[in-house]
């Protein structure tokens, strides 16, 4: 190789490392102060010598995080299943019926998942104080709908239309009813877009901040990200860092696999969704 | 198919051969059944996007407050006057777009260049990938926190690294400083953000042809030429529907500088103000009336994404 070509890939791979570095060194930051406790927590250490894992015993001793979490899995589960059955029939219809006024809905349906979630704040209060489900998880099961539902009823009329008509012709000439035609043969099709839009949405509830703090109220009802962003110490003053960084790597490190795992499929759900970030 | 946000469900005749027997009934039968299928999803979205929307618009016109909602009074646009009079709520306003100018900008350019890094030739490409996407699974609230614990004036490791590299001289308080403090936020966005745009450009970059590159190789064309001749050209209606809808993203947050720095005027999003508003300060009229301003400003967004992602739609397939 020339020599102005070796120091062109060193510096390429350089970026590289920087690239890499970037990107991970704060969830790594986060592992390590996890693992550090008292004034060990205090000290620049990159490698963790004495690892200790008394923060993560303690966020489930101090408070509830254990019930945070299963608050989170259940609404954010609840909200990700009515979410894809009410959206495969509305996207079946959306994707492979003509009829008028189809363009206006699916123009409605992608703006409704652009709308700033502060805009219903005051609505969605009101709505949420009427039917009594106020500091309850129904009143986040209700509010999430507008996060999910556009979103995967968008990303699956996009994976609907491209399913060969071939398939659909075949029913329909053995007389086959529209439920039919969805449950029989487009839903065996539809698996792999199903779980993607469904882990997509899943991961927006689960994420999900300005409802769950406005709407709930006492610890035992707070969803992760509240938790997460509350946790409070003896001391006004200096939070509890270490519990903090524990914590925050419990809820952080299932998603981080399940995005590695599903990696190629979340890339294509991305893409066909845009997805929020 | 490239970034398909641009593009609508095109209209799909399906089944016109066994329509073909008998076009009238099925037809009418599948309309039917569109209707079915359709309204329980607009059922929902109607109750829990329609109708908080128009609750809110309706209270910024009212006095209404978060102690006894339903004994408002109408007062036509007092709120809007005072908001328009108010210095903390054009600060929020301009807080908003400092952030999605810088953030967005910041974004697109970084995530340019790890998206043309991925592109290219290089070993270990695929660790390379899964290492960017970490930054997108981390929650927002988390990562707020990861980086609250790194910026601290103290111990934080921002400190640390800064300073044994010679940037800067004495520590810094990252986020409680008024000149820093949005810098500060704005620099865990782009850290939080950036996979996101990278994935988008990326998916873009994999979709141009081959041959194109290597006649310009063949032709020794240099390949900083290449790059803005035909690389962004081609990628232009990709990058800027990513931008778009990043944009929209940015103008609506709210959790990032709440979890950050809380209710600080220095980082207050037009979101953050709108909500202390109306929770905190139980003022629902006023904060409907910052909320229904900030709605008007991502319509007016939406839209221009929607008509950009058609005009893409109609001339590019």
């Amino acid at each position: 190789m020339k020599p102005r070509r070796i120091i062109g890939t060193t510096l390429f791979y350089l970026l590289v490392a920087f690239i890499v570095v970037y990107t991970v060194f704060p969830f790594y930051w986060a592992i390590v102060s996890s693992l550090k406790e008292g004034s060990a927590l205090y000290q620049i250490e990159f490698f963790p010598k004495d690892p200790k894992w008394g923060n993560y015993a303690a966020i489930f001793r101090e408070q509830p995080f254990g019930r945070n979490i299963l608050n989170s899995v259940i609404v954010a589960v609840t909200v990700v299943s009515i979410s894809l059955v009410l959206s495969v029939t509305a996207s079946y219809a959306l994707a492979r019926i003509e009829f008028r006024g189809r363009t206006p809905l699916l123009l409605l349906v992608l703006s409704v998942s652009m709308f700033p979630q502060v805009a219903v704040l005051s609505g969605m209060f009101e709505l949420v104080s009427w039917l009594g489900i106020y500091d309850t998880l129904w009143s986040l099961t209700l509010s999430y709908m507008i996060l999910t539902l556009p979103f995967t009823t968008w990303v699956l009329t996009t994976f609907m239309r491209e399913l060969p008509k071939e398939l659909e012709e075949a029913a329909l000439v053995d007389g086959a009813k529209p439920l039919t035609i969805i449950t029989r043969v487009f839903m065996p099709l539809l698996w792999p877009a199903l779980a993607t839009t469904g882990l997509l949405a899943f991961i927006s509830a689960w994420n999900e901040f300005l409802f769950a703090i406005t709407f709930t109220l006492s610890n035992e009802r707070r969803t992760v990200p509240v938790a997460i962003a509350l946790i409070s110490g003896a001391s006004r003053f200096e939070l509890p860092w270490g519990r903090v960084m524990a914590a925050s790597v419990i809820v952080t490190v299932p998603l981080v696999l399940l995005v590695l795992i599903f990696q190629r499929r979340i890339v294509s759900g991305l893409t066909a969704g845009a997805v929020k970030g | 198919m490239a970034v398909a946000p641009s593009s609508l469900p095109q209209p799909e005749v399906i089944g016109r051969p066994a329509v073909a027997l008998a076009p009238s009934l099925l037809t009418r039968q599948r309309r039917r059944a569109a209707l079915y299928f359709i309204l329980p999803m607009m059922t929902v979205l109607t109750a829990v996007a329609g109708w908080p929307l128009a609750r809110t618009i309706y209270f910024s016109f009212t006095n209404a407050n978060l102690d006894n909602l339903g004994s408002q009074e109408w007062v036509g646009f007092a709120n809007f006057v005072s908001l328009a009079q108010d210095p903390e709520w054009w600060r929020a306003v301009l807080n908003t777009v400092k952030f999605a100018a810088v953030s967005v900008s910041l974004e697109t350019v970084l995530g340019l260049v790890i998206a043309l890094t991925l592109n290219a030739n290089l070993k270990g490409r695929g660790i390379v990938r899964t290492a960017v996407l970490i930054p997108w699974a981390v929650p927002t609230v988390v990562s707020a926190q990861m980086w609250n614990w790194m910026y601290n004036d103290l111990y934080g490791v921002v400190n640390a690294v800064f300073l044994k590299l010679g940037f800067i001289d004495h520590p810094y308080a990252w986020t409680a400083s008024p000149s820093l403090a949005l810098a500060a936020v704005i620099a865990v966005d782009v850290w939080k953000t950036t996979p996101f745009m990278t994935l988008l450009i990326l998916a873009a970059l994999q979709l141009l042809p081959q041959e194109i590159y290597e006649a310009a190789k063949l032709d020794g064309i240099p390949s900083p030429k290449v790059f803005y001749k035909v690389t962004l050209p081609l990628i232009r209606p990709a990058l800027m529907v990513a931008i778009i809808f990043r944009s929209l993203d940015a103008l609506r947050i709210f959790d990032l500088p709440y979890v950050l720095t809380g209710n600080s005027r220095q980082t207050a999003s037009m979101a953050v103000y709108a909500r202390q508003q109306l929770i905190d300060f139980q003022d629902v009229g006023y904060g409907s009336a910052a909320s229904t301003f900030l709605f008007a400003v991502i319509a007016v967004f939406t839209i221009i994404y929607i008509t950009a992602g058609r005009v893409r739609f109609d001339t590019g397939r």
